[in-house]
């Protein structure tokens, strides 16, 4: 709580616990980093639950517990009673393959309070394909139906890319016919491994439109039915994604290994300096530590942004993005119509929806 | 839009959790990837939805308290309670 501050911390609102990093998936796209942390450096039960407790007192809203595979942790269950007892709303995402009956009623009576199952197509043949597990979308929609049959709330999470955009209305069946409140529709964003591959996921700019037609379209029709949330693609776009809403501004991200970050891909900006749980509380590392302060508020911003009446808006987009395609995390996002490297991402986007590369499938490196 | 009557009972469903946002000050509707944060009448008006209580006792209830002309408050309640349904926060049977 420096007193020197040009700009005024508040509160963090939300939570994203990524449990493990292990999974039974291989999605090309998935938003862990390219280098997985391993199984023997995961925090402990009594450490989440410390982390939660401060989370709580730090003013975090909600938990997203999440992966990896969470289901993968047999102490699940604690860790979601830990969120309820903290006064914090407990949201699972899951893949939804290996989670039974009896393991879902334990979640239940815990006090998860609600459910998102990852969709990679609407059909088996694409599910399994993206998810390169054979049976994975049998085993989902089976899921799907033990949650609404407890009475838990359903959101269905469908990444969005080449090989499944021509499903969207099937999604939105899917939605209806599983009984799920909630779909989101995310165009796949180009971090991790969804860089990796990315030549293989980039959609046109004409399937983007189409797809967004569609979306707006389902989004009508079903008002008060399906909420419908979506996330758009942002290579072809004119104006940045306002990312996380803000650097440090409303979330954090804590990896297996219990490193704190303001995003969960921030580690891909090598100077900066992250804190772990097991040093520092909550508390401290939101408020002091330098990674959080390093692009919070304006002051960070090139002058063009500083002088643009979107700042407070967008906050300049995303650091990550304007590290990859610039080389430099202080740049404005080069998604900006206002980048001198706007057009060259555009001609990134269009050269790679062009390609037809195999996908690089999401894998630990082998141990050295 | 959904048509509220009186005659209907409102319920929180599950997945939404009304509690107080002690940091922040004031009450919050915590929902599946969302936080609605109330101001004051919001959170009077749901703090009396209990699962049980008709929508013409509920404003009936605020009549009292806040000594306002009924057909006033009977319209607010209810297009408040139109945008929560929408918005799948609150259930109507």
């Amino acid at each position: 709580m420096t007193a020197s501050r040009s700009y005024d911390v508040r509160p963090p609102m939300g939570l994203l616990a990524e449990l493990t990093h292990r999974c039974p998936l291989q999605c090309p796209y998935c938003s862990n980093p390219v280098a997985l942390e391993r199984r023997r450096q995961e925090l402990d039960t009594e450490t989440w639950r410390r982390v939660f407790a401060e989370a709580a007192e730090l003013g975090v809203l909600q938990v997203h517990l999440s992966g990896g595979e969470p289901a993968l942790r047999p102490d699940l269950p604690e860790l979601v009673a830990a969120c309820v007892d903290a006064g914090l709303y407990a949201n699972l995402i899951t893949a939804g393959v290996n989670l039974d009956r009896a393991r879902l009623e334990e979640l239940a009576d815990a006090g998860l309070d609600h459910v998102q199952l990852s969709l990679q197509g609407a059909t088996p043949e694409v599910t399994d394909h993206v998810a390169n597990m054979a049976g994975a979308h049998v085993r989902k929609l089976a899921f799907a139906a033990e949650v609404t049959d407890l009475g838990l709330p359903l959101t269905l999470n469908a990444v969005i890319h080449r090989a499944n955009l021509h499903q969207i209305d099937d999604f939105v069946d899917l939605a209806l016919e599983l009984g799920a409140r909630r779909l989101e529709i995310a165009h796949a964003q180009y971090y991790g491994w969804a860089l990796v591959n990315r030549a293989a996921l980039m959609p046109t700019r004409e399937q983007v439109v189409e797809a967004v037609e569609r979306v707006e379209a389902a989004r009508e029709r079903l008002q008060g039915r399906l909420v419908i949330d979506a996330v758009v693609p942002d290579y072809y776009a004119r104006l940045p994604k306002p990312c996380m809403n803000g650097w440090g501004r409303q979330s954090l991200n804590v990896t297996p290994s219990g490193k704190v970050l303001p995003c969960h891909v921030a580690e891909s900006i090598p100077h900066l300096e992250f804190w772990n749980v097991a040093e520092h509380s909550l508390d401290e590392i939101w408020y002091d530590s330098p990674a959080f302060n390093a692009y919070r508020g304006t002051d960070w911003m090139p002058d063009a942004c500083q002088s643009c009446e979107r700042k407070e808006i967008d906050w300049g987009g995303c650091r990550c993005q304007a590290l990859m395609l610039t080389g430099d995390a202080a740049q404005m996002d080069p998604v900006c119509e206002q980048s001198p490297y706007h057009d060259e991402v555009q001609a990134l986007a269009v050269i790679d929806a062009s390609g037809s590369p195999d996908f690089i499938y999401r894998r630990f490196a082998r141990a050295t | 839009m959904t048509e509220i009557q009186e005659s209907y009972i409102v319920r929180i469903p599950r997945g939404v959790r009304l509690r107080e946002d002690k940091q922040r000050g004031g009450w919050v509707l915590l929902a599946p990837e969302r936080v609605f944060q109330l101001d004051g009448i919001a959170q009077a008006v749901i703090g009396h939805v209990d699962g049980e209580r008709r929508v013409g006792e509920i404003v009936d209830r605020l009549c009292e308290a806040y000594q306002a002309p009924r057909e006033r408050i009977a319209e607010d309640v209810i297009a408040m309670f139109a945008g929560l349904v929408e918005k799948r926060v609150l259930e109507v049977a």
